[in-house]
């Protein structure tokens, strides 16, 4: 079976983003980029159903511009065998990147497509759902576990209070949670091999998607900064605090 | 203006988080009547007709919503939530699955966990784990909204009178079925709605020395949550996770254990009341946002704690 998986390109999880003075856009001048963390778990995911060979084709979609394709070769150099990139100028929202995916799985007819549960940019934790819904396609969101059984695929999703099985008919979107695999790290003559590995790009106009606007960012700022505290000497004056000044315990 | 809360629900009972989004439905300023998608559920939809401000409680009662999987409330949220402007949810994990499905459907953007009403389409949102908070305005009709519940205080879940009308659409996608749930079987309370929550960072070493946090949290009756790095190390089942990833807590008192303090879980907790830290590193970062900071090592101090409570 053929896997789609997408991956974003985002700054580095290690990088602590902040709002420009202005409040006009967050500042990522010189910030080091990276693909999304839950991309590539999904990334992992794909390319361990084709080495248990569940998944005959491996192919790693990105969304944005040019330099998203440093993103797919990531993913390349991890194992997918060929990449798409859908070519936008800069962001668009998690509906168009829905559409854009949808255009690319009516093309590919992939049986499973893998995302990550949200990514850490935006924080929106909707594009994998999204899918679901305009491809008519069954969703296992938040999944720990991924197991093809036939036709169909059970996933463990991790929920408020514990975890949950559902049963899916292929073809199936299942986005991933944090404790679903550990991603390996690309090796360095994988990394030259994925230089040579076939990337196509398409237009969302190739894709028959308009792109559209439905969310201004109107400005942004830092979150509200709490004021630091006291160094309590020992365990003693904390309970001490707690009882007496914070009023929190009895 | 009008407004479509759905209810977050375990069909006998309503979940507080119900409450938070009526609240966040408050501040639009519409007209509020609630869904409730599930089977069997007469005792969550009669408590949510008693939410205070609430008009009109609708109630889809049919064996294809009993686990609320999302192929199929996610068309019954669409058909119901055509007729109004705004549809809000909380952002539990329930939502978090099916509300983008119904953005979609609708052909609308999702305005994900918004911690503030600006006016009727401005929203506030945290955007990079928290560490920016994003001002965004919605050109959408209908809005699809989920609401980040600490960061609005419940509706009063009395005193309401609102009528109950059952619905009668039965969606079946015929996509999806539920197989089974592991639920941790717990006496302490719920993580997101405990007064207190005591958590354990990598500093905790390993998944056996949580014990030492649970005699604590018994003697305060706490919740106990992680870190994402505690997660991460496999000491404890992520459903424990607190921080930008998983859950988001604002209890009265939050104790931190062993706990760095790195952005993704500030993003968790920082809204809490009170936060104490305690940590052998003194230049942990923690220590930044804790009212009452304890350097030590948590091998002598949590001990010592539980003894002294």
């Amino acid at each position: 079976m053929k896997v789609l998986v997408a991956v974003k390109r985002v700054v580095d999880y290690n990088v602590k983003v902040r709002a420009k003075a202005d409040g006009s856009d967050v500042d990522l001048n010189n910030v080091k980029m990276a693909i999304n963390p839950f991309c590539e778990i999904a990334v992992e995911e794909a390319v361990r159903l084709k080495e248990a060979g569940t998944a005959t084709e491996v192919i790693a979609v990105s969304v944005g511009d040019k330099s998203c394709q440093e993103q797919i070769r990531t993913a390349l150099a991890l194992g997918a065998d060929r990449g798409i990139q859908v070519e936008t100028e800069g962001g668009v929202e998690p509906l168009v990147v829905a559409k854009l995916l949808k255009g690319v799985v009516d093309k590919e007819q992939p049986q499973l497509v893998i995302l990550g549960k949200q990514s850490i940019d935006g924080d929106n934790n909707q594009t994998g759902q999204m899918l679901g819904a305009l491809a008519n396609m069954p969703q296992g969101t938040f999944a720990s576990e991924a197991v093809v059984d036939g036709d169909k695929i059970n996933v463990t999703r991790e929920v408020d209070g514990g975890l949950q099985t559902v049963s899916l008919n292929l073809p199936a979107v299942v986005t991933t949670d944090l404790r679903l695999n550990e991603p390996r790290y690309a090796s360095l003559p994988n990394i030259m091999k994925a230089k040579k590995k076939p990337l196509d790009v398409y237009s969302p106009d190739d894709l028959g998607v308009s792109v559209t606007t439905h969310l201004t960012q109107v400005s942004v700022e830092p979150p509200a900064e709490r004021q630091a505290g006291i160094t309590v000497e020992d365990v003693d004056q904390l309970i001490d605090k707690l009882k007496n000044e914070a009023k929190v315990i009895s | 203006m009008s407004t479509l809360v759905i209810a977050e629900h375990d069909n006998g009972s309503l979940k507080v988080a119900t409450l938070n989004a009526v609240a966040a439905a408050q501040a639009m300023g519409a007209d509020i009547d609630i869904l409730v998608a599930g089977a069997s559920c007469d005792g969550a939809a009669q408590a949510a007709a008693a939410v205070a401000g609430v008009n009109k409680v609708l109630v889809a009662d049919n064996a294809a919503y009993e686990h609320q999987l999302a192929e199929n409330t996610s068309l019954l949220i669409a058909e119901v939530g055509s007729a109004y402007d705004n549809i809000i949810a909380p952002a539990t994990a329930n939502a978090k699955n099916t509300m983008p499905r119904v953005a979609a459907l609708l052909d609308v953007a999702q305005i994900s966990e918004i911690i503030s009403v600006e006016s009727a389409d401005t929203f506030k949102r945290p955007i990079y784990a928290g560490n920016v908070i994003a001002t965004v305005q919605s050109t959408d009709a209908k809005k699809v909204i989920t609401v980040r519940t600490t960061a609005f205080d419940a509706a009063a879940d009395q005193g309401g009178s609102a009528t109950v009308e059952a619905v009668g659409s039965v969606h079946d996608a015929g996509l999806s079925s539920f197989v089974g749930e592991e639920v941790a079987v717990s006496d302490r309370p719920e993580l997101t709605a405990a007064d207190i929550v005591i958590s354990g960072g990598r500093g905790m070493q390993n998944g056996e020395n949580f014990k030492l946090l649970e005699g604590i949290a018994d003697k305060l009756g706490a919740a106990i949550g992680a870190s994402r790095a505690a997660v991460d190390a496999g000491f404890v089942p992520n459903d424990m996770q607190v921080g930008q990833t998983g859950k988001i807590v604002a209890p009265d008192l939050y104790v931190a254990v062993g706990i760095s303090g790195a952005i993704q879980h500030l993003a968790g907790m920082k809204d809490s009341k009170v936060i104490v830290a305690i940590n052998k590193d003194e230049d942990a970062p923690i220590f930044q946002v804790a009212d009452y900071g304890l350097v030590a090592d948590l091998f002598d101090a949590l001990p010592e704690f539980e003894s002294k409570l």
